[in-house]
Parts: C-alpha cells; sequence; structure tokens
C-alpha cells in the first residue's frame, strides 16, 4: 500500500477541488492534486500517486526510468494497477 | 550478474558496490532501513548479498500494516460486523489476523467488507449508500495520512451524514526514537524513509545525528538508491561527519510538502500515547481525529470494545520490527506461519520483512552468493 507509481497528468477535471485526471501505465482514472495545491499542476505533467493522491511533481525522465523500475516488480505492480483501475472518487 | 543487470544502470551499480567494499574495509557496520518499502527492494534484489560481508541491514518499523496492534483489528472487526455497515479497507488490512480471526473472515461471515484504493473512493461508497454507514479504516504513516486529511474534508464540504473513519495513522519519529533508547540494538546508521519524508520532509530527522550521533540519508526505493545511500552513510562514517542527507531528491524536498503537513494540522491531532505491535505504548506517536471533525471519528460514533490483546506467544513480529531477529530467525517462520496463513502481521504485507523475505529472499540467498564471487566482492 506505500507504493507511489509516477503518472502523467491528461486534464484537471475539477479545478475548484483539486481533482485531475492523470494516466498510469494507458489507464486514466481521477485522482487528487490537493497535496499539490500550492504548486501549479497542469496537463503533461507527471506526479507520484499514491492511494489516489498526487504526492509529489516529478520529472518526465524520472517518471519514465521509475515506472521501468516499479513494472520489474511484477506482482505488487499488477496488483496496485487492478487496485488503481478499481478506483472512482468522488 | 543476473541481479545487478536488472537495475537501471548496472554499471553504475557495479562502481558502487566497488566503493562501498573499500569504504567498508574490514569493519563491520549495521544500518536499519526504517521502510518497509526499503526491506521490500533489499529482499526482492538480493542486495544484502551483492553488499560486502561486513555490512548487515537491519529492517525497522516502518510498515504500517505490521505495526496494527491486534485490539485495533479486532475493534474493526467488530465495527465491520455491526448492523447496516459498510467496512472499507486497504486491500493489505483484509488478512491481518485478529484474535477472531482477519476482516476477510468477517466477510465470509458476512460482514460487509470491502477494499479501496483510496479514502476517497470510500466516500463514493457513502454518497452511494445512504441507507447504510460507511466506515474507512485509515492506516499509514504520514505518507498517507493528509489523504484522509483531504478525504475528511470533503466529506465535511459535502456534508455527508454516514462517513466516518476508524484512524490508526502513526507517525514515524516516535518509533525511531524508541528504537535508539533501545539497548538491543547498536546501529551504525540509518537509511530514512522515502515517501514518508515527501510529507514531513528531512528537518524531523536532526535529532537523530544530533542527539545520538547517528548518521540517517533519506533514501529511494529502486536498487541502485539503496546502494547509493549505504555509500553515502560509510562515506559520513569515513568523514567523521554525522548529519541528515536526501539521496531521494528527486521526490523529497527538505522542508516536506507544507499543503500536506497544513491539511493534517487541521484535521488531526496526536494522541498522547498508542500501541504498536511488538513496541508496547509510544507517547504521541499516532494521530487522532480532531474536535472539528470529530462527526467523522468512527471512534467517538461508536461505542468500540477497545480491549487491548496481546500478540500470540510463538509470534515475535516485535522482534522482527525492532530489527532485532531477522525474519527466518522466529519460531514460526515458513512452518506455522506463511503468507497464506499469517500468524503475525510481517508475514502480511508485501511490505512486512517476513513476507518480502518468504516470497524473495530465500530464492535468492544461494543465487545471490554466486554473484558475490564472480564479482569478486
Amino acid at each position: 500500500m506505500c507504493l507511489g507509481i509516477p503518472g502523467q497528468v491528461v486534464a484537471m477535471t475539477d479545478v475548484e477541488q483539486y481533482l485531475a485526471k492523470v494516466a498510469v501505465n494507458g489507464v486514466q482514472r481521477v485522482i487528487s492534486v490537493r497535496l499539490l495545491a500550492d504548486q501549479s499542476v497542469e496537463p503533461g505533467d507527471w506526479v507520484l500517486v499514491h492511494v489516489g493522491f498526487a504526492m509529489s511533481k516529478i520529472d518526465e525522465r524520472e517518471a519514465q526510468l521509475t515506472l521501468d523500475q516499479v513494472r520489474k516488480m511484477g506482482a505488487d505492480y499488477v496488483n496496485e494497477i487492478d487496485a488503481f483501475n478499481s478506483s472512482e472518487i468522488v | 550478474m543476473k541481479f545487478v543487470d536488472e537495475f537501471r544502470d548496472p554499471a553504475a551499480a557495479r562502481a558502487l558496490v566497488k566503493s562501498i567494499t573499500r569504504l567498508a574495509a574490514d569493519d563491520e557496520f549495521k544500518f536499519m532501513e526504517v521502510c518497509g518499502g526499503h526491506t521490500h527492494t533489499i529482499y526482492r534484489h538480493g542486495l544484502e548479498h551483492i553488499l560486502p560481508p561486513g555490512i548487515e541491514l537491519v529492517h525497522g518499523p516502518g510498515c504500517p500494516v505490521c505495526v496494527i496492534p491486534m485490539g485495533r483489528v479486532d475493534d474493526a472487526m467488530w465495527l465491520a460486523e455491526q448492523p447496516d455497515i459498510i467496512f472499507t479497507t486497504f486491500g493489505d488490512m483484509m488478512r491481518v489476523p485478529g484474535s477472531k480471526g482477519s476482516l476477510l473472515d468477517a466477510k465470509a461471515r458476512g460482514a460487509d467488507v470491502r477494499f479501496v484504493y483510496s479514502p476517497l473512493d470510500a466516500l463514493k461508497v457513502a454518497l452511494d449508500n445512504p441507507t447504510k454507514h460507511v466506515v474507512f479504516f485509515a492506516v499509514g504513516f504520514e505518507t498517507t495520512a493528509p489523504s484522509s486529511a483531504v478525504t475528511l474534508v470533503r466529506a465535511k464540504q459535502l456534508g455527508v451524514q454516514n462517513f466516518s473513519m476508524f484512524c490508526n495513522h502513526v507517525t514515524i519519529i516516535p518509533p525511531i526514537r524508541a528504537i535508539l533508547e533501545s539497548p538491543d540494538l547498536r546501529l551504525s546508521g540509518f537509511l530514512g524513509p522515502g515517501h514518508v519524508s515527501t510529507v514531513i520532509g528531512t528537518r524531523p530527522y536532526r535529532f537523530v545525528p544530533q542527539v545520538y550521533r547517528k548518521p540517517l540519508v533519506v533514501a529511494g526505493f529502486e536498487p541502485l538508491d539503496i546502494l547509493a545511500t549505504v555509500h553515502m552513510l560509510l562515506q559520513q562514517i569515513r568523514d567523521g561527519r554525522c548529519e541528515v542527507e536526501n539521496q531521494y531528491g528527486r521526490v523529497v524536498r527538505e522542508e516536506g510538502n507544507l499543503q500536506a503537513l497544513k491539511l493534517l494540522a487541521e484535521t488531526m491531532e496526536l494522541r498522547p500515547h498508542f500501541e504498536w505491535r511488538g513496541l508496547g505504548f509510544i507517547s504521541q506517536s499516532a494521530l487522532k481525529i480532531n474536535d472539528a471533525y470529530a462527526d467523522f471519528d468512527a471512534e467517538e460514533r461508536f461505542s468500540m470494545p477497545g480491549i487491548r490483546v496481546a500478540d500470540p506467544k510463538a509470534c515475535q513480529c516485535g522482534e522482527v520490527l525492532k530489527g532485532v531477529l531477522k525474519p527466518w530467525e522466529c519460531k514460526v517462520f515458513g512452518t506455522a506461519c506463511t503468507p497464506e496463513t499469517p500468524i503475525g502481521t510481517c508475514m502480511v504485507s508485501p511490505e512486512g520483512a517476513c513476507a518480502a523475505y518468504y516470497n524473495f529472499g530465500r530464492m535468492h540467498r544461494e543465487a545471490a552468493n554466486m554473484i558475490g564471487e564472480t564479482a569478486g566482492v
């Protein structure tokens, strides 16, 4: 549960509620970017996603390399992606 | 060199191992990795076998699933079995044993227990089920607590009446202090937790070098990060320095995430004390939902039993969590206690030291020793 997975912001879906659509490994879900409210988050940005929240902005190269490493985790990565896929937040 | 070749930059890994070996010389070092995510990386990649034999990595208490005491799991199960309740939890908590089985068992007995990815998903369940009361089992260190904080703020904003949280959030500094005060362990330094530090920053660790004279380096989660961190710790010791350093600067900022800290302060307060599995009661080591959000506090809404339950005698999770025992040194490891039928929490979560060792460590041991020989370390 403590895993952080890089995702790319696709669109801000609700600016007032800090909700953004993020793509993780080709799957798009809405997450909260409220924890980054004091930074500007824009489509194209990469963020570290943990339990449906963007924790930190990361640069693109870093995000790709981290994603490659996370993919090598096998089952745990699949579980995390499955969990992400199941998410349907308010 | 199978394992090293899996690394992001195998050449860098080889160079680091060489440099670590030179710095370590023939001395012995014992470094604690505080975070369960690091334990997972170490076992998955067989890092302890790639490092020179004088360097021992000891597992710490930083697995939030592992440190929840049995009594709290029993309370969660009691809540789940109340009428008209939907009990929501992270998947990892489903199989954590209480004194009468796990939440999975409660589900099998007919309780409506659902796994969610995010606390905001739990809030959605509440909105979708207005005739039921939805409880979210909030666990986790400062990494996860801000997500609960945002969910509380959102629930209040929406005026949701049928949602509460059973808050079990814990903080990382008190158990580190407890371990430093413990006479059992002589540590040379710490690999500091990565994602917790994205929230709290690196300043709260300053007491580790200042008061206890141990270096601490905040570390990332990839195998190369762990090696680089061990290298930084050794370099500090060889330079005669003792400070907090940040190896995970690409994600962790010195000041942490101020927005997350502000939301935590708005919604939660420190408990006077909290029980940790294996570590006992630690003062000011956990968070409680504050008065402003008391309507969403399951502990205020329900009269839970709140009975303290001692760990099973056979279970040595406490010693494992303090780094005193290695997983395989526990009496029931791999026999009575396995990931399929866990007795202790360390065998449940993928970040638990026992589960990580059970799943990866054993098969790596022999292969990694071979690598060590061919690498000449």
